[in-house]
């Protein structure tokens, strides 16, 4: 399982990394959506993977799985949507003022 | 905490004159004011303790681990001082009212000044070493803003940068300095310090520190060959130079030179280099100064000799010449701000400063002449003023040191003692004396008393310590000099020494050869003009001009304003370091066993690496490569779900929904395919740079999944505490809502900025302008679906909406205990709303919002420090949660957590955050040309009125 969750964290930075060296906005907001998931995805596994274990405290349990990470993460997923909006409404203010969604500066500018 | 106060207040009073502005330049000016006087009436209170012999101190532990302490000290050298910043201070303030014309902005200047006032008085006051450098730095910095306050002149901006460049440079020696100088002593504070004299001068880093140290004190105190951006940063407005250049700034060095004397003076080192460059300071600036034309320049390069002449007093090494240049610092101060004040006002009302085309202004500008004639005899060294008394000391001082041969010293003091008779002489007599002159630039004439009341009260000082110096200064000199030499010490001063005095003789020559050079200026100053001399701006420049022009090439190669070159020069560049690092370190492999593959996982693994190659590959075509980020995200909160992290996963879905559907709403106005741009090796390179970055971080992840915790992780902690102390089972909620609050709070203020940033940046594309026009002509023409609120969806989510609003409920209120709280209650709850806007229209869910978004924001936040602030009614700290169990009859026992009010808080500043952006795209689509539409069940475009019959 490590395996996976690891590809997956790679691979999604990559795809995410590709994504923001495309030279338009759009594609730069998709990159970014997709390293948070991999950040977050990196963040969690910190904690190390464990399955079937609960972060609710009770008498019965087999074991805990570790809460700091996912309380970290948590938080993290709400950020990162009031950042993404954020980037968002720049892209639209960029494309809607310059009319256009570059995001290099050009030469004469 | 007195003494903190006094530092503090400054700054505190640095932020009124930007709001007291808009009551008008008086208001502004008497309100900064009063915040000066504050402080020098607290200090005040503070002076009779510290003239019977004590020091004052207030100690506040800031970062004890590094020694770095608000200590403050108050003894007599910190009374004098702290007196002539604050007290010159307010006379500034008031000559600044009625200095600056109505085209400066006031507001700023007052803020810059408060600015600068603060860091000279926590320099003065600090008995930590390392919160006396910061407050140094900071002087550096404020005194930059002040000399650059005329940001359209460029030798006021050039002036600046060279003022900054050089102090902030010295700056950087002095913290070396210091830092040795604390590890000598075992200690940053000076009372320590000051004890450790045996100590630090028998260290083998003596040396390196005193000369580290004296590079700050000689650079901020423009002793030579540093002296070269005094006369440069006159281009800042007059009352800054009167400021900076008389009792502040400049004096900072000779402040610090004084405080140290008692551990750094007296070693033949001290005295060579000190005295040395005090000496030539002196004379070069005496020298210059006479040539000047600018009055202003005139003052600049007399500030620096006399400057040079404190210093050369602190190196002799005696007790008695540092109570003579304590005595001079004070008698400095006074008659030079009221001579920059002067130059300002002639400069004020004649419109130029060059002694060229000024002449005879004592018959038009009697008062101004006055003042003007008290002062530069007092700094010519004229018996009665006080600049005789401390000239005088300092002759006889310099007659008893020897400096190689016995009548050297002595000589080149009487020389420097005749230029600047010179140069004062030069000052008074070609500005005002002479036949009046009717070719000046602008009639002058004398200015309201507001001008030059400061200036005046100045000059009553030079002749009330002139004429009686032992009532009016000798207790405050005695005091300083008790502390600077840290042994008890009283000034004797006098008129008259006696005709065996050499001082006297000395003067005597000095005051004849002044008249001399005067006399002979015209001859004298063709000669200067026709020596070479070196343009200390020319080599300044010089020096830096390479070093700018690197610093720009490497800026302009590496950050060109190209985003994706900056993105991938910084990941190639990180990806690089960590790929070397991996390469020359040693590797073992992860010992901790791995979870074992099953199916379910593996499948959702393949849809989660196609959809995210496919993103990469796809990505031109906008729409898909959004759902596809959907599934993308779907999966992982699957994932997250599978890894025992239900909170989590319940987050990430809720967060998917929104996002997506923000997006759709941004796509609505953007193109919807992004056009083929990068050839295809710049497409490769990015692949290639991508890929790595991705293995590398993959790598890691799996590096470290299979190791275990270096350190057993704090979370134990937060289990075993989980219940008893914060009386929630879920573990996750209640690191959120209670062990880490403190984060939480932040972040939810964050979240909440942002959704009004949001807003705000919309609000700004509304405004008339290219973007609305582009808004208003974007959608016209667009094909729709036919029925714009399908009844069924209307009636579907309409059932729906309470149940949702339940659940959301329901997951607000067992977050304590089982996954959900406050973070997924508002995104339900948001997403039910949401789903109303877009079955039933906005306008029929914005008839029914009874709560505006802001004020749903504005609550949350306000509750959660409620909640936080509450804990103080109890005596417990800020966000410390309290809970208990109530039974209510017929109901099981429940739990009470103050928790839950901070999580309820969470829930509306989520929830209002959440619909403010969403609300805040739908207001540009109504500006693109979204139609209202009032009927629940519109169909649109709306059925065509019937057609007339032709």
């Amino acid at each position: 399982m490590e395996a996976l969750i690891a590809t997956a964290i790679g691979a999604l930075t990559a795809s995410g990394l590709y994504l923001m060296l495309r030279q338009r906005t759009f594609p730069l907001i998709l990159g970014l959506t997709l390293i948070s998931y991999a950040v977050n995805l990196f963040l969690f596994a910190s904690g190390r993977l464990v399955t079937g274990l609960p972060a609710i405290i009770a008498k019965d349990a087999p074991g805990y799985t570790d809460p700091l990470p996912q309380a970290l993460v948590l938080t993290a997923i709400v950020i990162s949507f009031g950042m993404t909006a954020v980037i968002v409404l720049m892209s639209l203010g960029a494309w809607l003022s310059g009319g256009h969604d570059r995001t290099d500066m050009d030469e004469a500018e | 905490m007195t003494l903190a106060l006094i530092a503090a207040l400054p700054f505190l009073g640095a932020l009124l004159p930007g709001l007291a502005i808009r009551a008008g330049r008086t208001a502004c000016a008497t309100l900064t004011g009063a915040v000066t006087a504050t402080a020098l009436l607290l200090l005040a209170l503070e002076a009779p303790a510290v003239l019977s012999g004590e020091t004052v101190t207030t100690r506040i532990d800031w970062l004890p681990a590094l020694g770095l302490n608000a200590n403050f000290r108050l003894d007599g050298l910190g009374l004098l001082f702290a007196g002539l910043i604050l007290g010159i201070g307010l006379l500034i303030i008031l000559y600044a009212r009625f200095y600056l014309s109505k085209s400066d902005p006031m507001g700023v200047f007052f803020t810059y000044l408060m600015l600068f006032q603060g860091a000279m008085v926590g320099i003065v006051l600090s008995d930590n070493i390392l919160l006396l450098l910061i407050f140094w730095e900071l002087t550096s910095l404020s005194s930059f803003l002040l000399i650059g306050y005329w940001k359209h002149l460029a030798e006021g901006r050039q002036g600046a940068r060279m003022a900054l460049a050089v102090t902030g440079g010295g700056g950087l020696a002095l913290i070396a300095g210091m830092l040795i100088l604390g590890n000598i002593a075992g200690s940053y504070d000076l009372s320590v310090i000051l004890t450790q004299k045996e100590a630090i001068q028998s260290s083998d880093w003596y040396l390196p520190a005193l000369i580290l140290i004296l590079l700050g004190c000689f650079t901020k105190s423009a002793q030579f060959p540093f002296h070269f951006w005094l006369p440069h940063a006159m281009a800042a407005p007059t009352p800054v130079s009167a400021y900076l250049h008389s009792a502040t700034m400049v004096k900072a060095g000779i402040f610090l030179m004084a405080r140290l004397w008692p551990v750094l003076a007296g070693t033949p080192e001290w005295f060579w280099i000190v005295t040395t460059t005090g000496l030539i300071t002196l004379l070069i600036g005496a020298k210059i100064a006479f040539f000047k034309d600018d009055l202003k320049a005139l003052l600049a390069f007399s500030t620096v000799s006399h400057l040079g002449l404190i210093t050369m007093l602190l190196g002799m090494g005696t007790a008695k010449a540092a109570t003579v240049a304590i005595f001079h610092i004070l008698n400095h101060a006074t008659f030079k701000a009221a001579l920059f004040m002067t130059a300002g006002i002639v400069d004020h009302e004649t419109h130029t400063r060059d002694l060229r085309r000024l002449g005879g202004l004592r018959h038009r500008m009697p008062v101004t002449f006055t003042i003007a004639l008290i002062a530069s005899l007092s700094m010519a060294g004229l018996p009665p003023f006080n600049g005789f008394l401390s000239k005088e000391m300092m002759l006889e001082e310099a007659a008893h040191t020897s400096l190689g041969p016995a009548w050297l010293l002595p000589l080149l003091a009487t020389v420097a003692a005749l230029w600047s008779v010179a140069y004062s002489f030069r000052f008074l007599s070609h500005a005002f004396l002479g036949p009046k002159r009717c070719d000046i630039p602008h009639p002058p004439q004398d200015p309201g008393f507001g001008l030059w009341a400061a200036p005046a009260l100045l000059a009553l000082l030079v002749i009330l310590i002139g004429l009686a110096p032992m009532t009016t200064a000798a207790w405050l000199v005695d005091s300083a000099a008790t502390a600077t030499i840290g042994a008890t010490t009283e000034a004797y001063i006098t008129h008259w020494h006696g005709l065996g005095s050499p001082a006297l003789w000395m003067s005597l020559a000095a005051i004849g050869g002044g008249f001399a050079l005067l006399a002979g200026f015209p001859r004298l100053r063709a000669l200067w003009d026709a020596t070479p001399k070196p343009e200390a701006k020319r080599l300044f420049d010089a020096t830096i001009a390479p070093l700018a022009a690197a610093a720009r090439t490497i800026t302009r190669t590496l950050h060109d304003g190209a985003l994706t070159r900056a993105i991938a020069i910084g990941t190639a560049a990180i990806a690089a370091t960590a790929a070397y690092a991996f390469a020359t370190a040693t590797h073992a492999p992860g010992t901790r066993p791995p979870l074992p593959v099953q199916t379910v996982p593996v499948i959702a693994w393949l849809l989660l690496m196609a959809a995210t190659l496919g993103v990469a590959l796809l990505h031109r075509n906008r729409l898909l490569a959004l759902l596809l980020t959907g599934i993308i995200g779907l999966i992982t909160s699957l994932a997250f779900a599978w890894l025992s992290a239900p909170d989590l996963a319940l987050t990430q879905i809720t967060v998917e929904v929104v996002t997506v559907i923000l997006m759709l709403l941004a796509l609505n106005f953007l193109p919807k395919e992004t056009p083929r741009e990068s050839t295809a090796p710049r497409r490769t390179r990015d692949a290639v740079i991508a890929i790595a970055a991705g293995t590398g971080i993959g790598a890691l992840a799996y590096a470290i999944m299979t190791r275990d915790f270096a350190f057993p992780p704090i979370s134990a902690y937060h289990l075993a505490q989980s219940k008893p102390g914060a009386g929630g089972t879920n573990a996750v909620n209640t690191i959120i809502v209670d062990f880490r609050g403190y984060d939480t709070f932040g972040e939810i203020i964050v979240l909440g900025i942002a959704a009004l940033l949001i807003y705000a940046l919309a609000d700004q594309l509304l405004n008339p302008g290219p973007a609305n026009d582009r808004l208003r002509g974007l959608l016209p023409n667009r094909d729709r679906a036919g029925d714009r609120h399908p009844l069924l969806m209307v009636m579907a989510t309409r059932f729906l909406l309470p149940l949702a609003l339940m659940i959301g409920v329901f997951l607000y209120l067992r977050g304590h205990n089982l996954p959900g709280g406050g973070f997924v209650a508002g995104l339900v709850v948001a997403i039910a709303i949401v789903l109303q806007y877009m079955a039933s229209g906005l306008a029929w869910s914005e008839a029914r919002q009874r709560i505006d978004h802001h004020a749903l924001i504005a609550a949350g936040i306000l509750i959660a420090a409620g909640a936080g602030v509450g804990a103080w009614a109890f005596g417990a700290r800020f966000l410390s949660s309290s809970y208990t169990y109530v039974t209510i009859w017929p109901f099981e026992t429940f739990e009470l957590a103050t928790a839950a009010i901070f999580d309820l808080g969470v829930f509306f500043c989520v929830l209002g955050a959440v619909l403010l952006t969403l609300n805040t795209l739908s207001r540009l689509a109504r500006r693109a040309g979204e139609t209202r539409s009032d009927d629940p069940y519109s169909i649109d475009p709306p059925p065509a009125p019937p057609q007339e019959a032709r």
